[in-house]
């Protein structure tokens, strides 16, 4: 098939504008008739659901948390964007645009891009409304703060968690439409495939996780709400369950993946302290706006932090950054982070460790606030104290919890971070009206690949994900449905139900049969090992070839020696975490298939054979500006079908952020 | 920090579904490191039951970062454990001590009935939610952000009391089983902010009435829930709804 991504005619700030005028509309008498499911409750399924619930649709709503209100967005700490322009500092739709298409290393679609800067501005407007309590200045307006790649300040945040109080808006309108009897929700259910009827997503196979009974659903039309895949890592900053299984079923039936070897590696997070670990943390991107960077000077240095003089002290993203410092984008920062610590200059016990220091800006603040009228008294430790309270006030909840984990005050002692697995840019192939190569098959926030190209910025996740929600699924869906109102409620008695419900059941019986000797916790480590090691933060042929073999070694392993306990019609998470766990396997070759196919660097995707001679990543347009979108074909085949990516506006560089 | 290894037993609820009889089942555990999470020493014991052919415990838990708020173990007589405004994915192993002995159980509440070991049924809380715990406002309805400023003081109080993740520790740790706090920190971030005046009051008198109907208790001012809390949801909220429910009672027209 052919990829066609639909991007309508015209200026680029007017297609958005053209193509709503255009866009086919569905009567309200109609809407009632049509139903659709969501799988997955976050930003971005939220705020599907609820929006069209409000629109008239029957909604129906699937995640696999005990509520909703869990899904993992809730854990996004720093802020979201929005192209407001309220600090009066040149922001604009267009700066929006342009930071993102260069953030992302010119390879995602730029009218998708510019669609989502345009929309930018309502989703505060819509989250303010929902009681959403942003940060606000004492004369009663929205504050902002800065984040890495952008010289603006525009991202709007609600301490350090902002993820939080905007999910719980959305997960609160999903609620009311639950109570006006829009949304039918289903909790503690995994959705375990898709029914195709006639070309087209018709529904899907649940798993209630209680009871271990499977569900027929229909649906007129199917969107995949369904997060990143980052967990292929195993040590990623998603939730434990966070999964690619929706998504991975969707390919399998024809959806498109695409670009699946970009993943985010987010440079601030608490390192790995033993082999225990069974996820990482992640500090907010926002910490960079006040600390500062650095490493010694000299290799092995086993000194204290604070014995360290400051003349000993190397701020390698000032020294090599001087234009955007601290506030470089994600993959430029965790790559610097990597070099210092593989020549040798890592802190801490294990040495895969930077610091990220606040005892500058704690001094800067404290200044500030000792130039107060009544302040005018304190003494060195005065302003001191004064300055620990802005920071506090700005990323409290941050430090108590690094002092949780690690049990050292940042306060006192620069933390230290490296970085980790945080989001992946990749996903299923959309076009403009986020549908996927399968007809009635959409996918929205993490889950599709559009908006980031090769690496996202700061603070843009959470604008994606509502944009998708709120913003573009209420007009695009419409156009698909509009040509469906005759299409009654198929019956789930229908044979393509019955077979795809004995395919789940099959496949589940199966991995309950193999009755071998190793956990499925000790596969997912094994296969994360593999993944950091050779399609991490950097990655050449040679590894990618011997990973691809290692992945397809174990994953014959994993189906003839898995040890399953318990039964399968009762909550048995060994089962739910093996059928997630064998989808990672097949999409860890994917992943680094694509990586070797893209012989390139591309924003987070580092491969060794091309970089610059500072060691900066070097991009490949004339041979690769294309979204790679890989057709499952069977095991371990698939075909790349390339949408040759134009730039109308944002004409590729060289990124530079000296 | 000085890390150090440690041997545990532990004392765990099992219980195979909602309708079987529960009990405790002791297990050792051995060199666990000071420096794990909690759930890190649940996921080590759980790898040697698989090995051993046994059931593993199950737990809720999701994003171990304490702000899902799945994960809901009542440690040693204390929901999330020992440590202070903190979950139980955030507590850490260095809290506890070579030879120790740790009792867990689920959340213990008739309105949040066990579902499996250390799994608890919470959908209570959803469908307080959905008797009010919203604005009205739909996709597309709003105006500009900041045609609408708010007190500083207002928003930085409403964002305290929206910072409650819904784990329910405050009915755990209440004796009447009171989902007093977490209901009135919904009610009061509500009220507090200019956006959610125009359903102040059904808002406040539907919630409470929810709250009855799902079996919880009545409040008596022990302030568990505050002690309790891992985010330091204040009991003001729990007096600001009380008076948000009178004025509302008084106005309503029947």
């Amino acid at each position: 098939m052919a990829l066609d991504s639909k991007i309508p005619q015209g200026e680029m700030d007017k297609k958005w504008e053209d193509y709503k005028a255009h866009v086919k509309l569905v009567n309200p008498a109609n809407k009632r008739k049509l139903e659709v499911i969501v799988i997955g409750t976050g930003l971005a399924g939220a705020s599907a659901a609820a929006s069209l619930g409000e629109m008239g649709y029957k909604v129906k709503t699937f995640c696999f948390q005990d509520s909703p209100r869990r899904a993992h967005s809730i854990a996004a700490q720093g802020g979201i964007n929005a192209a407001k322009n309220y600090q009066n500092d040149g922001d604009s739709v267009f700066r929006l645009f342009y930071d993102t298409v260069k953030g992302g290393d010119y390879r995602s679609r730029e009218a998708n891009v510019h669609r989502l800067a345009e929309v930018s501005a309502a989703i505060i407007d819509q989250c303010v409304a929902q009681g959403v309590p942003f940060a606000r200045e004492y004369g009663g307006l929205l504050s902002n703060r800065s984040f890495g790649g952008v010289q603006v300040q525009r991202t709007f945040y609600a301490a350090g968690q902002t993820g939080q109080q905007l999910l719980l808006g959305a997960y609160s309108a999903l609620e009311r439409q639950v109570a006006l009897g829009n949304i039918t929700q289903y909790s503690r259910h995994e959705m375990l495939d898709i029914v195709m009827i006639d070309g087209k997503a018709r529904g899907i196979i649940a798993r209630n996780l209680i009871t271990g009974e499977l569900e027929r659903h229909f649906g007129h039309a199917v969107l995949l709400c369904s997060g990143g895949y980052g967990n292929v890592f195993y040590l990623s900053t998603n939730a434990m369950g966070s999964n690619v299984t929706a998504a991975w079923k969707a390919h399998k039936h024809g959806a498109y993946f695409g670009n699946p070897c970009f993943t985010q590696i987010h440079p601030t997070c608490i390192p790995v302290s033993g082999d225990h670990q069974s996820k990482l943390t992640l500090m907010s991107e926002s910490l960079r706006n006040d600390g500062r960077i650095w490493v010694p000077k000299v290799k092995d240095d086993n000194r204290k932090a604070k014995d360290i003089p400051e003349a000993e002290r190397d701020y390698y993203l000032e020294r090599r950054y001087p234009a955007f410092g601290n506030l470089v984008p994600r993959d430029v920062a965790s790559r610097a982070a990597k070099e210092r610590c593989d020549a040798g200059y890592g802190v801490g016990t294990t040495k895969m460790a930077v610091y990220l220091d606040f005892a500058s800006a704690i001094k800067r603040y404290g200044k500030i606030e000792a130039g107060k009228p009544g302040n005018e008294q304190a003494d060195e430790a005065g302003i001191i104290a004064l300055g620990k309270e802005v920071v506090k006030e700005k990323y409290g909840n941050l430090f108590e919890m690094y002092e949780k984990i690690t049990g050292e005050n940042p306060y006192e002692t620069p933390m230290r971070i490296y970085p980790a697995v945080h989001y992946t840019m990749g996903g299923l192939w959309v076009d403009y009206e986020l549908q996927t190569s399968v007809n009635g098959l959409y996918a929205l926030g993490e889950a599709n690949f559009s908006d980031h190209g090769a690496n996202r910025l700061g603070a843009s996740a959470l604008m994606q994900g509502l944009a998708d929600g709120y913003f573009v699924i209420p007009y695009t869906l419409g156009n698909y449905l509009a040509d469906d109102i005759r299409t009654e409620t198929i019956p789930t008695t229908h044979p393509a139900f019955e077979a795809s419900e004995k395919a789940v059941s099959d496949r589940i019986n199966k991995l309950m049969s193999i009755g071998g000797t190793q956990s499925v916790e000790s596969f997912h480590k094994r296969l994360g090992k593999i993944m950091w090691g050779k399609c991490g933060m950097a990655r050449n042929a040679q590894g990618l070839q011997e990973a691809i073999q290692e992945i397809q070694e174990l994953r014959k392993e994993f189906w003839s020696d898995l040890k399953i306990p318990g039964e399968i019609n009762e909550l048995n998470p060994e089962l739910d975490k093996a059928g997630r766990v064998a989808d990672f396997l097949e999409l860890g070759e994917l992943m680094c298939i694509d990586a070797l196919h893209r012989n390139e660097s591309c924003g987070g995707h580092f491969r060794e054979e091309s970089q610059t001679e500072e060691g900066e990543a070097k991009r490949d347009d004339s041979n690769f500006s294309f979204v790679s979108a890989w057709e499952y074909k069977g095991d371990s085949n698939w075909e790349l079908h390339k949408e040759a990516l134009e730039f109308e506006i944002v004409k590729p560089t060289q990124r530079s952020y000296k | 920090m000085e890390h150090y290894n440690m041997n545990l037993t532990l004392k765990v609820w099992k219980q195979k579904n909602s309708q079987s009889k529960g009990s405790f089942e002791t297990y050792k555990v051995n060199d666990i490191s000071s420096e794990m999470s909690f759930l890190e020493m649940f996921d080590v014991l759980n790898e040697q039951l698989v090995h051993d052919g046994k059931e593993p415990i199950a737990f809720d838990h999701d994003c171990r970062e304490g702000i899902c708020g799945a994960c809901s173990m009542y440690i040693d007589g204390q929901p999330h454990g020992p440590w202070q405004q903190n979950t139980t994915c955030q507590l850490h192993m260095r809290a506890f001590k070579d030879g120790d002995t740790i009792v867990v159980e689920p959340w213990r509440s008739s309105a949040f009935p066990v579902i499996k070991d250390l799994i608890v049924d919470r959908t209570a809380f959803d469908r307080i939610i959905q008797a009010g715990g919203y604005i009205s406002v739909n996709t597309g309805n709003a105006q500009d952000a900041n045609n609408l400023p708010i007190k500083k003081q207002d928003a930085d109080d409403a964002f305290s009391a929206a910072a409650c993740i819904g784990c329910g520790a405050c009915v755990a740790a209440c004796k009447n089983g009171s989902a007093m706090l977490f209901v009135s920190a919904k009610v009061s971030q509500l009220a507090l902010l200019p956006q959610g005046q125009p359903e102040r009051e059904t808002r406040v008198l539907n919630m409470v009435t929810q709250m009855d109907k799902e079996g919880f208790g009545n409040c008596t001012n022990t302030y568990a829930c505050e002690a309790e809390c891992p985010k330091g949801i204040s009991v003001a909220n729990i007096a600001r709804m009380n008076k948000e429910y009178l004025k509302a009672g008084l106005n309503t027209k029947e």
